[in-house]
């Protein structure tokens, strides 16, 4: 079954094509990884599926249905989430706080409920309190709970996008570049972490540049240069690519390389 | 059985808990106020906290500005003045519709100023705070033009309130409904989503939260806490101008909000007192009055960046909010 597809998207920025006809299916419970060179589009490829950006031309499919310029906010609510590759952290709220957010459309109390604070809001609370807390051990940051999001270091941040993320309980999610400015330890966790969500059956569409990590995790790969495809297959096909080679000339070129040959 | 300190640090967290010291407050006052001018301004510190208190969850948590929030107190005003004497309606009801018809106004407003943001969202509510000052100014038919009209006094079943003692409680008791209210919100899922937007409305976006509806919301919220302001203060004037929607106030409540502390409920009936008291205190000062006032507000803000009351609990190394 296709958890996630594109349909000959194409969009444009002043002139400028940023997508030019860009199709992908991704099955349910896979990973999904898109790569590319810098300015590639895949940023924007994102941008579309999750609502923030409207195509010019083209259709998004999630779950079967036509979810084609839904407004990000609809479009959580069927069950897709993304995290951003320059953090949108919510700096003035604690670190459970910010997942507690997260819950928000599983939360059912209305306007006056909350003003009056009814005991459905205290009930309420608990719950959300309880859920977003599962979400913050699955990342190995319950012990920052209380902490103010703001006084995080980088890398529990970009674990605490993914926990916010999860905590809507997806059934695809977007990760916008988790191992960017991780150090190779971290970048190891954020790998076991996607496993374990897979694992969940929640399907992962991957932008990354860690190429390392994109080959060892990925089910599929789509390859972008400047707003096209340029290839799709396994790892070991892409690796073998040469329009895809040709892409990465240079130091890149040894990032395709198997990973124990890299090692 | 749980043990002294952790009982108190359980209460320390509950919602309401900055509300204690503020009742603390609000009784022992009146023992110390020699004279009714007393009672006057302690009433006025009150209503013009309420106001404060609807812009903050504006401002303070949902991060929206708004430089036009005296128009929804001129709203309350009027209501309470032209209900009674013109349309011959019960003063309570006046008060109500006069909320009721701040929360239609801010509805109707709100939906297309609120899509803008920052600086552009400023003066759009301040274009909608002056164009109410100029209606109440004009429609002299109804309002008494510039030179304004009375209230009636506002009578509950026979009994007319009218010593400003017997103010001093009412108002004390709707303000620490009104910061119920609105403490009860903030530890709420609306609560956290008005917060979540104040840092990223993208982010808030993607995890299903209805920005655009959530920012009408407070809205419409924040503009019933100024109309009900505004109703308070022209009973306890007993007389009503287009002053009480001017520019200047809208300037006046802002300040109150970021002088006491964003976020903060506490900051908001302490930015208030602040800007209440100290001119009737620098009075003594004559024509410096204004300079000293305006050196003293600059002086605030640059000691106490986040305003008042987390400033202070801040660097007491306390959690006070």
């Amino acid at each position: 079954m296709t958890a996630l597809a594109a349909e000959r998207i194409s969009i444009a920025f002043g002139g400028v094509r940023a997508l030019d006809g860009v199709s992908f299916e991704a099955a349910a419970g896979i990973v999904f990884s898109i790569i590319g060179p810098n300015g590639a589009g895949k940023t924007t490829l994102f941008n579309v599926i999750s609502g923030l950006c409207v195509p010019d031309d083209g259709r998004v499919w999630l779950g079967g249905e036509d979810v084609t310029a839904l407004a990000p906010e609809r479009l959580a609510r069927r069950g897709l989430s993304r995290t951003f590759q320059n953090l949108q952290i919510f700096s003035h709220l604690t670190t459970l706080e910010n997942v507690m957010v997260g819950r928000h459309r599983h939360e059912s109390t209305g306007l006056l409920a909350d003003l009056l604070h009814l005991p459905a809001v205290s009930w309420q609370n608990r719950i959300t309190r309880d859920a977003a807390l599962k979400a913050l051990a699955r990342v190995g940051l319950a012990a920052m709970a209380q902490r103010p999001a703001g006084s995080l270091a980088y890398g529990d941040l970009k674990r605490l996008e993914i926990a916010r993320a999860l905590a809507t309980e997806p059934t695809v999610l977007l990760l916008d570049e988790p191992a960017a400015g991780c150090n190779p330890t971290e970048t190891k966790n954020i790998e076991t972490m996607i496993r374990s969500i897979v694992a969940d059956d929640i399907t992962v569409v991957l932008v990354e540049h860690d190429m390392r990590l994109v080959m060892n995790i990925s089910d599929r790969i789509h390859v972008l240069a400047n707003g096209h495809t340029l290839a799709e297959g396994d790892a070991a096909a892409i690796r073998a690519n040469p329009a895809v080679i040709e892409a990465y000339l240079g130091a890149h070129s040894a990032a395709l390389e198997p990973a124990s040959a890299v090692r | 059985m749980l043990a002294e300190a952790d009982r108190f640090r359980l209460l320390q967290h509950h919602r309401l808990f900055p509300l204690i010291p503020l009742a603390v407050i609000i009784v022992v006052l009146p023992l110390l106020f020699p004279s009714a001018y007393y009672y006057r301004v302690a009433a006025l510190v009150f209503i013009f906290a309420i106001a404060a208190l609807g812009l903050n969850l504006l401002m303070g948590f949902a991060g929206q500005v708004s430089l036009g929030h005296a128009g929804f107190m001129g709203v309350g005003a009027y209501a309470v003045a032209i209900g009674p004497s013109r349309l011959g309606i019960a003063p309570l009801l006046a008060f109500a519709l006069g909320a009721a018809c701040s929360a239609v106004l801010a509805f109707v407003v709100g939906r297309p100023i609120l899509r803008l943001k920052g600086h552009y969202l400023a003066v759009a509510t301040l274009g909608f705070g002056v164009l109410l000052t100029i209606v109440f100014t004009n429609e002299a038919k109804w309002t008494g033009g510039p030179d304004g009209m009375p209230v009636q006094q506002i009578i509950i079943i026979n009994w007319t309130v009218h010593r400003i003692g017997t103010w001093y409680w009412i108002l004390a008791a709707s303000f620490l409904l009104s910061a119920v209210i609105a403490l009860n919100l903030i530890d709420s899922p609306t609560g956290r989503a008005l917060r979540a937007i104040h840092d990223s409305e993208r982010a808030a976006r993607v995890l299903g939260i209805e920005v655009a509806q959530k920012k009408l919301a407070v809205f419409v919220i924040s503009a019933v806490y100024a109309s009900v302001a505004g109703s308070f203060f022209a009973l306890i004037n007993g007389y009503v101008t287009p002053d009480a929607s001017s520019f200047l106030r809208s300037i006046e409540l802002v300040a109150m909000v970021v002088l006491g502390g964003m976020g903060s409920i506490v900051g908001s009936v302490v930015g208030s007192a602040v800007l209440v008291i100290l001119p009737q205190a620098l009075t003594v000062f004559h024509e410096y009055e204004h300079a000293i006032l305006g050196l003293t507000l600059m002086a605030v803000m640059i000691f106490l960046r986040r305003g008042i009351v987390p400033s202070l609990s801040a660097a007491l190394g306390g959690t006070y909010k």
